[in-house]
């Protein structure tokens, strides 16, 4: 049983009530196992971030049970439990305080976390995203898309998590930065072996980082499959062929079948 | 050279900064026919200022300079501004990546479309009214009606930037620069854009300018390709053969895309050579 990292059981998250009640999210369930690398893939509004933004204690309720590590994880986490679950946003011009330096956001978390030697943590974490000693005390805007991006993985990395939550990491970098952050991630993940899960919407990305990925649509889980068979186009579900023959370029004749299904 | 749309020659874009002046775009020059033309880059390699500089929208304090831009063999450079103004807007027309801040969000979509039918066309309220949702139709918007009465942001990402596309097409124009027009948006509506922006090329005989990020979309989409890097075309091809480019750059940059049922170990990343900006 301790092989299973994360055990989500019929997760469900909701707006408002009565006829405009709105399910962003609709028993989902799904598990981890550990040092697994999950992917989650769909469209806007699919629900996939609200999975990862559940999951790292983000969301003020939802239904459903999470266990990390045999352990259930409530509304109200304790400061171990938070360590153990980390978040790299999308967004790294805007996840980033522009007003405080690459050391100080790197040590805060350190300091909340009481984590001895912050000093040598935040100077290894650096170097082990691939920053330079010298980029430790600019400030974001000082510094390039794909060095905030490795900041704010840095950031996630220092409280060392076993956890790690990837909401589209990369979509927001330009496609060279984009295989930089990516190799990166598979590093880390090699080295460090923790578990992680990837929110994207780029099917190519999800495929080649992760082992398993699910396809989502509309709050709900569509299906689970390898992330070698989603590659291969061998998804089964109507939806997930869809999205796949989308990625694959642009297809005139899927257009149509798109239009119908409207 | 009569369906020559569009000439550049030698673009230059100049920016002032506390190190003296830096030119972001350095000496573009392309000719374009009744075709999709392409340009691909990453940011900062100066796609976007020059699709801009076209339509004359270079933010102050940019210098904007040219041996020519010359629009159906009008060159701009010998033109007033009144009549520059008739071309700018009405002949070539310009959509923009992200229709939340394009859109004027204390407007009703159909008074937006409207006003574009009126200043360029002229002609009525009921003609434009009529001309508008007929627009609103043609991007395949399935209750012109209702949206008329909406504001932007009741809108999805996918129908306002088909509402953009609507409203530059009502002076119905002979050449649309589309800058990453469909880079906010999910897959599947991203192909449906495609497609409308394709029908409409081909329907109305338009060129078009298409500025992306995205190799592989660019390739499959356009007829003809321009790599930028460094303010600089770099290579030209025809889509088609945009495997087959030679540009260290431009190879770098197709190395670096994962691509479905990709097992490279480890991808490639673009080793930048100072040569390539020379």
């Amino acid at each position: 049983m301790s092989a299973q990292a994360i055990e989500i059981d019929g997760l469900t998250v909701s707006f408002g009530a009565g006829a405009r009640q709105l399910f962003a999210l609709q028993d989902v369930s799904f598990d981890v196992q550990e040092g697994e690398a999950f992917g989650l893939v769909g469209e806007s509004g699919s629900g996939k971030s609200t999975v990862l933004n559940v999951l790292a204690g983000l969301f003020p309720s939802h239904g459903g049970a999470i266990r990390i590590g045999g352990e259930t994880f409530g509304m109200r986490r304790s400061l171990p439990q938070r360590r153990l679950v980390q978040m790299v946003f999308q967004d790294p011009y805007g996840s980033l305080h522009p007003r405080h330096t690459v050391d100080k956001s790197l040590s805060d978390p350190a300091i909340i976390h009481g984590l001895d030697d912050v000093e040598g943590r935040v100077r290894r974490v650096l170097a082990d995203v691939g920053l330079k000693p010298e980029h430790r005390f600019r400030y974001p805007h000082q510094l390039s898309g794909g060095q905030r991006q490795r900041v704010a993985i840095a950031r996630a990395l220092i409280l060392e998590p076993r956890i790690l939550l990837l909401d589209e990491p990369t979509s927001a970098l330009d496609v060279s930065v984009q295989a930089e952050v990516l190799n990166l991630l598979r590093r880390l993940r090699r080295e460090r072996g923790f578990t992680s899960i990837m929110v994207s919407h780029n099917l190519a990305v999800v495929a080649y980082m992760c082992d398993r990925v699910a396809v989502m649509n509309r709050g709900r889980i569509l299906e689970i499959g390898a992330g070698t068979a989603l590659a291969e186009g061998r998804f089964e579900h109507a939806y997930s062929r869809q999205l796949y023959r989308a990625s694959s370029g642009y297809d005139r004749a899927l257009l149509d079948e798109l239009w119908e299904a409207r | 050279m009569s369906d020559t749309v569009l000439d550049v020659q030698n673009l230059r874009i100049t920016f002032p900064s506390h190190r003296g002046p830096v030119d972001v775009v350095r000496g573009v020059s392309f000719s374009l026919g009744r075709e999709r033309l392409g340009i691909v880059g990453e940011s900062g390699s100066g796609k976007s200022l020059t699709g801009r500089a076209i339509m004359g929208l270079v933010p102050r304090p940019g210098q904007v300079r040219a041996d020519r831009i010359a629009f159906m063999g009008q060159d701009f450079s010998t033109m007033r501004g009144r009549d520059l103004r008739k071309i700018r807007g009405k002949r070539i027309s310009m959509v923009l990546q992200d229709p939340k801040f394009s859109l004027n969000p204390v407007m009703k979509i159909g008074h937006q479309i409207e006003e574009s039918y009126r200043l360029h066309v002229g002609g009525d309220r009921r003609q434009a009214e009529r001309e508008t949702l007929a627009a609103l139709e043609a991007v395949k918007i399935r209750n012109p009606e209702t949206v008329y009465h909406l504001y932007p942001h009741q809108l999805s990402g996918g129908m306002g930037q088909r509402v953009m596309i609507a409203m530059m097409l009502i002076p119905k124009p002979d050449l649309l620069i589309a800058d990453e027009p469909t880079s906010a948006l999910d897959v599947t509506v991203q192909l449906q854009v495609l497609a409308i922006l394709e029908d409409l090329v081909r329907e109305r005989g338009m060129s078009l300018i298409f500025i992306s990020h995205d190799l592989q979309l660019v390739a499959a989409f356009c007829d003809r390709v321009l790599i930028m890097y460094a303010g600089k075309v770099v290579e030209s091809c025809r889509a088609s053969e945009l495997d087959k480019v030679q540009h260290p750059y431009a190879r770098g940059l197709l190395a670096s895309v994962p691509r479905l049922g990709d097992d490279r170990p480890e991808l490639p990343t673009l080793q930048r050579d100072a040569s390539w900006a020379q």
